[in-house]
């Protein structure tokens, strides 16, 4: 069955849904754990892993993204909110990728092993420093925390879309196909 | 016309009233959201006990001393290299445990929060290190020379380091809090009772060093065993005599184990002391019985010491769950909660400016 020229490619919403899935447990897991005590080691545990696997997707994902044809955006959107669609979208690419490795980076620089699961561990890709150590640690969190409102400004969009306009924006990522528009309803 | 032919520019067709409405709808679940994230991020909870409040804890009652460790700040760093025996491979498939000889370094310290206080014979004296394994996995520990750990809790620790924190007009303990503490974490008692009648010997030097902590042995086959470890020392026992204490001198402690190892290399063996079941393991304050198995892994061999300033020891954080593969946490809590504030201690001094540590290799070196 040929695809809806009005939805992303089956590999690009695939791989949106699975990252947004685990974009959004690495904010919760990260803000859990540096204020939890009794769950702190678990939870640093999972996230070094997690956030390298963010990492390797977010890269194949920029990949894809260059070898797939993207859907044109819908009419209903003006040339300014496609400017600023744009523009998020850059910023979402730019920090799935930059806060894994400012993570990698800033553990790297504290002379931390990058333990991912038993023995097996990650090389260091920074020189050990504590300057560079505190100031990728403080990096890591606000770039965190502008993911979690580049988050929520995504969601607000969305949501403003399906609800408001009723453009039915969603369909363009949906997982499963959806005809297109211009095919009336029986 | 239903939604569903809708191809764009609905907009028009919905009231005014659902407009309202539906964007009311969208800035509930955008606010929901945040105030999940607030709400595991801790901003809801400013009482809950966590790593960075532990932390403020220690500059409550010690100061901010930039750049040093809020706790054990004062120490020297070592190095030198653990010849392993072969005899640990039964009960844990860690590297470490392979007959050979891995590279150590690490750090002799003082359980105090202040940098430059003056050395004192009963003050807890620490050894913590770093064992670099062959696959570039790391075993990290700090060890104490006490038997047990006074507490067997985190806020045991917070309160008590508030309790105890020396009371500006006598310049001791306030006993009245001091009573409190103890009402709220009956476990002191005991285990400040067991730290007391250990007898103090007469420095860094032959002192052995207690995990405390249990933690997990996992062997080739699988099986999981619980475990304490101890580095104890070749050097012969010397109880502490005030009659040889310098009071003049403020690093007294620091530069007699400073001359020794000058002097000659100095040796620990690696003691595994094996658990049963039952055996408490989730109490540091728990001593576990005298006729449990010991297994000697190892030698320990420190023949280098160097100050701080010049040492990859002082940037480390001897976080005791960085732990190679086949050696794993208990269910101690206190070893999850020492990760927490160790990583916020690590992260504040990492981030100021360095001062000279109070503890200078040279002066004694000659
Ligand atoms: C997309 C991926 C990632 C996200 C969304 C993320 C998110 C976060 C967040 C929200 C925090 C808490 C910040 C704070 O409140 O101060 C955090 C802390 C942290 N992250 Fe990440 N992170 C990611 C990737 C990584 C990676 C790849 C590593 C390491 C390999 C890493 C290591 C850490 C560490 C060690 C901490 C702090 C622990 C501490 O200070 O005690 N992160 N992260
Ligand atoms: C909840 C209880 C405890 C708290 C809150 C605590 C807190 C701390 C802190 C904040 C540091 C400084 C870390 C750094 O900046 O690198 C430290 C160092 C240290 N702690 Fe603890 N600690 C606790 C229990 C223990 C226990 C049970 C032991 C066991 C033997 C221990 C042994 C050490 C040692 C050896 C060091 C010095 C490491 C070095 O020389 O760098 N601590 N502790």
């Amino acid at each position: 069955m040929a695809r809806n020229p009005a939805q992303f490619a089956l590999t690009s919403r695939l791989l949106h849904w699975l990252m947004a899935a685990m974009l959004l447990s690495m904010l919760f897991i990260g803000a859990a754990m540096v204020t939890s005590l009794g769950n702190y080691h678990r939870l640093v545990a999972l996230h070094r892993p997690l956030g390298i696997m963010i990492l390797v997707l977010a890269i194949i994902r920029l990949v894809n993204r260059t070898f797939t044809t993207l859907p044109p955006f819908p009419p209903t959107m003006s040339k300014r909110e496609r400017l600023i669609a744009s523009a998020s979208e850059r910023l979402l690419y730019t920090l799935m990728i930059a806060l894994p490795l400012v993570g990698w980076g800033m553990l790297s620089a504290g002379h931390y092993p990058i333990v991912m699961f038993g023995p097996l561990h990650l090389p260091p890709i920074l020189p050990v420093s504590p300057t560079l150590y505190a100031v990728l640690r403080k990096t890591h969190t606000i770039m965190a925390y502008l993911l979690f409102l580049a988050f929520l400004g995504h969601l607000s969009a969305i949501l403003f879309h399906i609800l408001i306009i009723r453009d039915r924006l969603l369909d363009r990522m949906a997982l499963w196909p959806v005809r297109s528009h211009n095919h009336k309803d029986p | 016309m239903n939604d569903n032919d809708g191809q764009s520019g609905d907009i028009g067709r919905i009231s005014s009233g659902t407009m309202i409405l539906r964007l009311a709808a969208i800035a509930l679940v955008i606010l929901a959201i945040a105030g999940v994230f607030a709400y595991a991020g801790g901003w809801l909870t400013p009482h809950t006990l966590t790593g960075a409040r532990i932390v403020d804890r220690f500059e409550q009652v010690n100061e901010v001393h930039p750049g040093f460790r809020r706790n054990h700040a004062k120490g020297v760093c070592l190095s030198g290299y653990f010849e392993s025996n072969g005899r640990g491979t039964a009960l844990s498939k860690a590297a470490i445990f392979l007959p050979g000889r891995v590279p150590v370094i690490g750090r002799f310290a003082l359980a105090v929060g202040q940098p430059y206080a003056a050395d004192e014979a009963n003050t807890v004296r620490s050894m913590a290190l770093l064992f670099k394994l062959p696959d570039g996995e790391e075993w990290r520990t700090g060890m104490n020379n006490i038997p047990v750990f006074p507490v067997n809790s985190a806020e045991g620790f917070y309160d008590l380091l508030l309790s105890s924190a020396p009371d500006p007009a006598t310049g001791k303990p306030d006993p009245a809090k001091m009573g409190a503490f103890i009402t709220k974490h009956p476990e002191f008692a005991k285990a400040i009772q067991l730290i007391h009648g250990q007898p103090v010997s007469s420095g860094f030097a032959d002192s052995a060093y207690n995990s405390l902590n249990a933690f997990r042995f996992i062997n080739a086959k699988g099986a999981e065993i619980p475990v304490r470890w101890s580095m104890v020392p070749v050097q012969a026992f010397r109880p502490f005599n005030s009659a040889m204490s310098n009071k003049s001198n403020t690093n007294q402690l620091f530069d007699a184990l400073i001359a020794e190892i000058h002097n000659g290399a100095l040796q620990w063996h690696l003691i595994i002391t094996v658990g049963q079941p039952g055996d408490p393991t989730a109490d540091a304050t728990l001593p576990w019985p005298s006729e449990r198995q010991h297994i000697d892994a190892g030698t320990l061999t420190i023949d280098h010491i160097e100050s701080e300033d010049t040492s990859p020891a002082r940037d480390l954080n001897f976080d005791p769950l960085i732990l190679p593969d086949g050696i794993a946490g208990s269910d101690d809590p206190l070893l999850s909660a020492r990760s927490a504030a160790y990583s916020s201690s690590f992260t504040r001094r990492e981030g100021e400016p360095k001062s000279p540590s109070a503890v200078s290799t040279a002066e004694t070196g000659k």
